[in-house]
């Protein structure tokens, strides 16, 4: 217990502190790289509640995926966040109004389960603790009573995906594209033309 | 105070939780110093050339006198650069590619950790691998490691995805994340290897399929380390050395150590996934009288003997395939390693649901 303690402490400060330092770096790469902090030590407090599938999907998801195309696009982009800044005193109390929902919300959670206990409030069958490892709890919930939720999700993500790749795809003409079929179906009889030259004509085309 | 006890403390637990990992560390490492030459041998064999041979018998020593010789230099760190990001870009490359190795089995019952997401831990941690090279390229404030470090964010990305289809046919097939029961169900000899179906005669259909999605690991692990023939974000003749152009001595050193730590991790997940990882090709019921530390030893060494092998292939492929061009590499690791895939994976359920496999 006291591992599990010292391990709680310790990753939780770490979300804490990387979290404020996302906001607070003045560099926006070491922000993402903050961020991709907070996403880590999130995932190792996953682990400490017993939730290890969520832990290692938030790991591949978030920081393995997203917040890589995140850091590329930031370290690419030459965005003056100096200039971003002066204007942040202007948003500054729908942000304080947003963060001030959240922990109101947090709070009703917290005490919620400090009450009831968190058991309570799952409400899958598939969820009796103890017999099934999480993987298969979730896998069990997820492709029985939510199915049709989860199928939609992924619906809308395939939408968002095409959205792109139709925003982004441009057919220009004139231009040379390689095509890898007809390369290799060249062969030396339709590739090549021997002509012989007499010397001092040279040829034409 | 019995000693069972005191491994059951929390003191005793971290202790030998310690000196597991320390082992398993000395262990690859010191591995890794002769696979190096190994790879090194390989490459001058196949080019006729003699490779290293001064130091010591058959030059086997050469790793260690390379490793004195980047420890010994001084580290240069360029004006421009993010100094803390670009010292902390070779420790992350250098951690996560041990970190990895926590739950590799490596015989019956010798793991750190036995968890139950193994695989995905493995996958995480591999998907992690991408920022200590992107953060190396960005840090040393010059373009070509700059251009380097985005080539191998987007190489990597992209051949993860499939690594990550190829993995779940694997999970399908064995009905498991912990790769201790992934290696355990292709007990018996080597046609029950996952690769031939993993379940004898009657999973031979499934080998179909399994022998191509072995290629495809084999191919994007190739991707994913960054070897050639895919090894844009370091190719000599385009971007001088990528984003490990800044890099010198020590940082240079754990770059390099911790890219092979991956390729020999990636030889231990294709014996593992595919290969029946520390079972031996042929049934063993004599080891069941051993000594288990004997019993054990014998599977290490069969696990041994694959990554040693496939090492060799990643050497052989080094040596003879030239590179890609980067077109090219996305085309296959997005047009025809994905779609083959995701076929797969949808065949393969198919086959668990429908087949005589059940």
């Amino acid at each position: 217990m006291i591992l599990q303690a010292i391990a709680f402490y310790l990753l939780a400060a770490t979300t804490v502190a990387a979290g404020l330092a996302v906001i607070s770096a003045r560099n926006p790469v070491h922000s993402v790289l903050f961020l991709i902090t907070a996403f880590f030590s999130a995932a190792g407090l996953f682990v400490l509640l017993g939730a290890e599938f969520l832990a290692m999907i938030l790991v591949v998801v978030y920081v393995g995926a997203v917040a890589v195309l995140f850091l590329f696009v930031v370290m690419m982009l030459d965005v003056d966040f100096a200039e971003l800044r002066r204007g942040s005193a202007r948003y500054l109390p729908i942000g304080l109004a947003v963060a001030g929902l959240l922990t109101i919300e947090m709070i009703f959670v917290a005490v919620s389960v400090a009450a009831n206990g968190a058991a309570a409030h799952s409400t899958g069958p598939g969820l009796q603790q103890g017999s099934v490892t999480n993987a298969e709890a979730i896998g069990r919930v997820l492709y029985t009573d939510y199915v049709y939720v989860f199928q939609a999700a992924g619906v809308v993500l395939l939408i968002a995906m095409i959205g792109a790749i139709v925003l982004t795809l441009k057919h220009r003409v004139g231009i040379k594209r390689q095509d890898v079929g007809r390369q290799t179906a060249r062969t030396p009889a339709t590739g090549m033309r021997i002509v012989s030259i007499k010397s001092g004509e040279g040829i034409d085309a | 105070m019995g000693v069972n006890s005191f491994w059951g403390t929390p003191a005793g637990w971290t202790l030998l939780t310690v000196g597991q990992i320390l082992a398993i560390l000395v262990w690859i490492l010191i591995s890794l110093a002769f696979m190096l030459w190994g790879d090194r041998k390989v490459w001058a064999g196949v080019m006729l050339r003699k490779g290293p041979n001064v130091v010591g018998p058959f030059g086997l020593l050469q790793s260690f006198a390379d490793f004195l010789k980047f420890v010994l230099k001084e580290v240069i760190i360029p004006s421009g650069a993010d100094k803390a990001v670009f010292l902390l870009a070779p420790l992350i490359s250098f951690t996560l590619a041990f970190g990895a190795w926590a739950v590799i089995p490596l015989a019956p019952g010798w793991v750190v950790s036995n968890i139950n997401v193994g695989i995905l831990y493995i996958f995480a941690i591999s998907s992690l691998g991408v920022y200590g090279i992107i953060m190396g390229g960005w840090a040393s404030n010059s373009k070509y490691p700059f251009l380097g470090g985005l080539r191998s964010a987007a190489q990597m990305v992209s051949y993860e995805v499939s690594i990550g289809f190829v993995i779940i046919t694997v999970i399908l097939l064995s009905g498991s994340l912990n790769l201790q029961t992934i290696v355990e169900k292709q007990a018996g000899g080597f046609w029950n290897w996952n690769v031939l179906g993993g379940a004898g005669l009657k999973g031979l259909p499934a080998a179909l399929i399994m022998i191509p999605m072995s290629v495809i690991f084999f191919v994007s692990a190739l991707a994913e380390t960054n070897r050639p023939p895919f090894d844009l974000p370091e190719a000599e003749s385009e971007l001088v050395a990528g984003y490990q152009v800044e890099y010198s001595s020590t940082p240079y050193l754990l770059f390099m150590i911790g890219e092979y730590a991956n390729i020999v991790l990636m030889c231990a997940l294709i014996s593992i996934l595919f290969f029946g990882g520390w079972q031996a090709p042929f049934p063993t019921p004599f080891t069941t009288s051993w000594n288990p530390t004997a019993a054990s030893f014998f599977a290490f060494m069969w696990l041994f003997a694959k990554i040693i092998f496939f090492f060799f292939l990643f050497a052989m492929v080094k040596a003879i395939v030239p590179r890609y061009r980067y077109d090219q590499l996305m085309r296959l690791g997005w047009k025809v390693f994905l779609p083959t895939s995701l076929v797969a994976v949808a065949a393969i359920g198919a086959w668990r649901v429908f087949g005589p496999v059940s």
